[in-house]
């Protein structure tokens, strides 16, 4: 079971409490953008076999969005934070590397 | 237009592990915007100061609970909201707040006894030995939302949209059924 740490209230809770949301740090392509773009941004998900983040919605407690920083093969979370923000912020990077030496961020608008 | 209000479930009651006890017409008010921005008419208004994270204040016959990082739900008798909702919306004129009389939109149902937690244990994934007197924790009971204000010791009060009242008092009366208890906390 995961058990997330809602940034916003403080509550820990399993994830029955929460709605996921998707991937995050999506950069938007709009009106103006390529075609081939505007699909990658609508319909290409990555789907990673270990670290990923991921918003979700603290949907049953204070109704805030945020973002989870986790492994999607042990389920581990190494951080949440709040959704106002368009890149791993430093010190989840530095949770994520001490447990995954081997992980490097993403550049952020990467298809 | 009537003029008679009723609560979700009037008189409803159960005794079993617990006493559950559907608390009639209780006054609500949400109130959303900045807490900075509330603080001031609130205090005003009440005389209650902004409670911290996820706790309650109260004075006499009002409470103000923490709802969320812009959110707060102040308890007070049925009859008083509606003015009481006038006053906070004339001090936050022109302000980004919301001030809304939604107190028959919600049913509550008042729980005492000694085995109260281990009985809402069954329906809310909380753990309910970290939540002290005065603290308030949002969650769900089975498949609804519920807000759950911790009073005293042996006292909670769960607040659910009225719509689900009745499946809210089936769910804690058949959770409090005598023989039942999970014997989870002291």
């Amino acid at each position: 079971m995961l058990s997330l740490t809602c940034p916003c209230c403080g509550i820990t809770a399993e994830e029955t409490e929460f709605t996921p949301g998707g991937e995050a740090h999506l950069t938007r392509s709009g009106p103006g953008s390529s075609d081939s773009s505007y699909e990658a941004y609508m319909f290409q998900r990555k789907n990673p076999r270990g670290v990923h983040f991921e918003r979700w919605r603290h949907a049953y407690g204070c109704g805030k969005w945020f973002i989870a920083a986790r492994d999607t093969v042990t389920l581990e979370v190494f951080g949440t934070y709040p959704a106002q923000t368009t890149e791993p912020p430093a010190e989840i990077v530095t949770q994520i590397r001490a447990r995954r030496p081997d992980w490097t961020p993403e550049p952020q608008g990467a298809a | 237009m009537s003029d008679t209000w009723a609560s979700a479930l009037p008189q409803a009651q159960f005794d079993g592990l617990i006493r559950i006890r559907e608390a009639g017409l209780c006054g609500m008010i949400t109130l959303r915007g900045d807490p900075a921005a509330l603080a001031g008419p609130l205090r005003a208004q009440t005389g209650l100061d902004m409670p911290a994270q996820r706790r309650i204040v109260s004075a006499g016959a009002l409470q103000l609970a923490w709802m969320s990082p812009d959110e707060l739900l102040l308890c007070l008798p049925h009859a008083e909201a509606p003015t009481m909702v006038a006053a906070l919306q004339t001090a936050l004129a022109g302000q980004f707040a919301t001030v809304a009389n939604v107190s028959d939109a919600r049913a509550v149902f008042d729980l005492s006894g000694p085995r109260v937690r281990d009985v809402l244990a069954k329906l809310c994934p909380v753990d309910f030995a970290t939540l002290q007197p005065g603290d308030i924790r949002r969650s769900r009971a089975a498949q609804v939302a519920a807000a759950i204000l911790s009073l005293e010791d042996d006292q909670f009060r769960i607040i659910c949209f009225r719509s689900v009242a009745g499946y809210m008092f089936d769910l804690l009366a058949g959770a409090a059924a005598p023989g039942s208890d999970p014997a989870l906390y002291p």
